[in-house]
């Protein structure tokens, strides 16, 4: 358990929060072109990192806006936030 | 077997004080190479270890483990056995652990103390109900013992639960496997540890892997805190850190590793004779044979590697406990701690090949691989001897994400996630 700072609201409990998973994963463009792996890629392979990671997080007891985190899954510390479309910083 | 446990073993040391018995494995240093090399000293990669040696004749092995064997999840669970699972292939899968569970002890000529205590899943809402009900007949099309309980059943079998129907979320039945129970953990990890050592073995404590050599689409052999060691075979049993794993071989998995919370309370005169599990209201419950109760809690809903786990999960659980048994309410917790459980999106695990030749994994156990720990260490071993699953594990391959032919087992998780 740790605090998010929502870029839109503030400081929040983390348990205010809901986690999406892995960020930066492109939707295809032309899902009738892709093969079952492809698919297969898209849908469930995962990067799974132990370190830092680049993640969607969205306030659901708040603002319900979805946006980006960079934490480090090894010890849980927030190393960046930004807003959804913004370039990922680097770290 | 060197050194067997018995009655007259017992009593031939007891004359020394206990003090002349013998190590029950060893601590070598890693040999240059090997027919075949197991990453992760917990329950499955042991008794992976002990199946290729007993069952293939593969007596040239070794288990690597990062830190001490049973340090992982083998020893941070709940220690819950049961194989009442929906799917024909996850009855098969898990029943055939249970029947192993059945004779461990004597096989292994060590006390894991299994103890078929019955396991009961509770039903709080109509939809529980249904499928809960839907569960019991599956089970038994299977041939695994299950049985529907209505409430004053439930409340016979273990009268200290509240069935008052004032509650937030009453008990409207539930399942019962008499077959089901618990085991002493770590007599698990030694007990197979012992038996793989027997047979010569090497199980090798403190040795991290660190990378994976390839040649072309082949495996070399593993770099590790040790040094290099050449192996042709390497299976992979690594849980939470299964992706780790997988990324020096240059492979993704479709998992995500998440903090699982446990805890246990102080130790009190017997309470509770069985295994109370309730996925709605995600609580679980039992008394270890020291007095102490265990209970499990939720997965943290992120990814973390930090096996601390939230405090809110844990509050969570202590609610849905205290209303299920308020006899509970002014007992003290002794210890928390939490787990790496590396969850599939099916709820079910990979015990597969992968498209690198000689690289197999034994993965995505969730929150639910001790039961398996008999039954998946037998099956990975015939995968890996064979270079060919067994036909139990068959259908839990890697390939199943990119087919679609998906062993969903949410329901019968008994925990959500």
């Amino acid at each position: 358990m740790f605090v998010i700072n929502c870029p839109h609201c503030g400081e929040r409990d983390q348990s205010e929060f809901s986690c999406g998973g892995e960020a930066h994963i492109v939707r295809p463009k032309q899902p009738t072109e892709l093969s079952d792996d492809e698919w297969a890629e898209y849908l469930f392979m995962r990067k799974n990192t132990k370190g830092v990671q680049f993640e969607r997080w969205n306030h659901a007891h708040g603002c319900r806006k979805w946006f980006n985190m960079v934490r480090d899954t090894s010890n849980d510390k927030i190393h960046a936030v930004y807003k959804m479309g913004e370039k990922p910083p680097v770290i | 077997m060197k050194n067997k446990y018995s009655i007259f073993s017992l009593i031939k040391n007891a004359f020394s004080q206990h003090e002349n018995w013998k190590q029950a494995w060893g601590n070598p240093e890693p040999k240059k190479e090997y027919e075949a090399v197991i990453v992760g000293g917990g329950g499955h990669g042991l008794a992976t270890a002990y199946y290729l040696a007993k069952k293939h004749n593969m007596k040239n092995i070794a288990v690597l483990e990062k830190g001490w064997i049973g340090g992982g999840n083998t020893g941070r669970n709940t220690t819950i056995i049961r194989s009442n699972y929906l799917w024909d292939a996850s009855a098969g899968l898990y029943d055939h652990a249970l029947k192993i569970w059945e004779n461990l002890s004597q096989e292994l000529n060590y006390n894991i103390m299994f103890s078929q205590r019955g396991v009961m899943n509770l039903a709080h809402n109509l939809q529980d109900v249904r499928d809960l009900k839907r569960r019991t007949h599956a089970n038994r099309l299977n041939g695994i013992d299950a049985v529907w309980l209505d409430t004053k059943q439930v409340k016979e079998f273990c009268p200290i639960i509240n069935i008052s129907q004032d509650i937030r979320y009453p008990v409207l039945g539930g399942t019962l496997q008499r077959r089901a129970g618990t085991a002493r953990h770590d007599a698990v990890a030694w007990g197979y540890a012992r038996g793989a050592d027997a047979m010569g073995v090497d199980i090798i404590q403190n040795c991290e892997v660190k990378g994976i050599k390839r040649n072309g689409d082949q495996v070399e052999g593993l770099d590790t805190t040790k040094g290099f060691i050449k192996t042709k075979k390497i299976g992979v049993v690594a849980a939470g850190h299964s992706s780790v794993i997988a990324n020096m071989a240059g492979l993704k998995l479709p998992l995500e590793s998440k903090p699982l919370q446990a805890l246990v309370s102080e130790p009190v005169k017997p309470i509770i004779d069985t295994v109370v599990m309730s996925n709605a209201v995600h609580a679980y419950v039992s008394q270890s044979d020291k007095g102490e109760l265990v209970i499990g809690a939720g997965t943290d809903a992120y990814i973390s590697y930090t096996q601390r786990g939230s405090h809110d999960v844990v509050e969570g659980t202590l609610k849905a406990i205290l209303e299920l048994y308020p006899i509970f309410s002014r007992m003290k917790m002794l210890r928390q701690w939490g787990g790496i459980v590396d969850i599939c999106p099916d709820a079910s695990p990979i015990i597969s090949k992968t498209n690198i030749k000689g690289l197999y994994f034994n993965c995505g156990w969730g929150t639910g691989g001790f039961k398996a720990t008999p039954g998946s260490g037998d099956l990975f071993a015939h995968t890996i001897a064979n270079d060919e699953p067994h036909k139990l594990n068959a259908a839990f391959n890697l390939n199943r994400f990119v087919s679609g032919d998906l062993v969903d087992e949410h329901g019968a998780a008994a925990v959500a996630h």
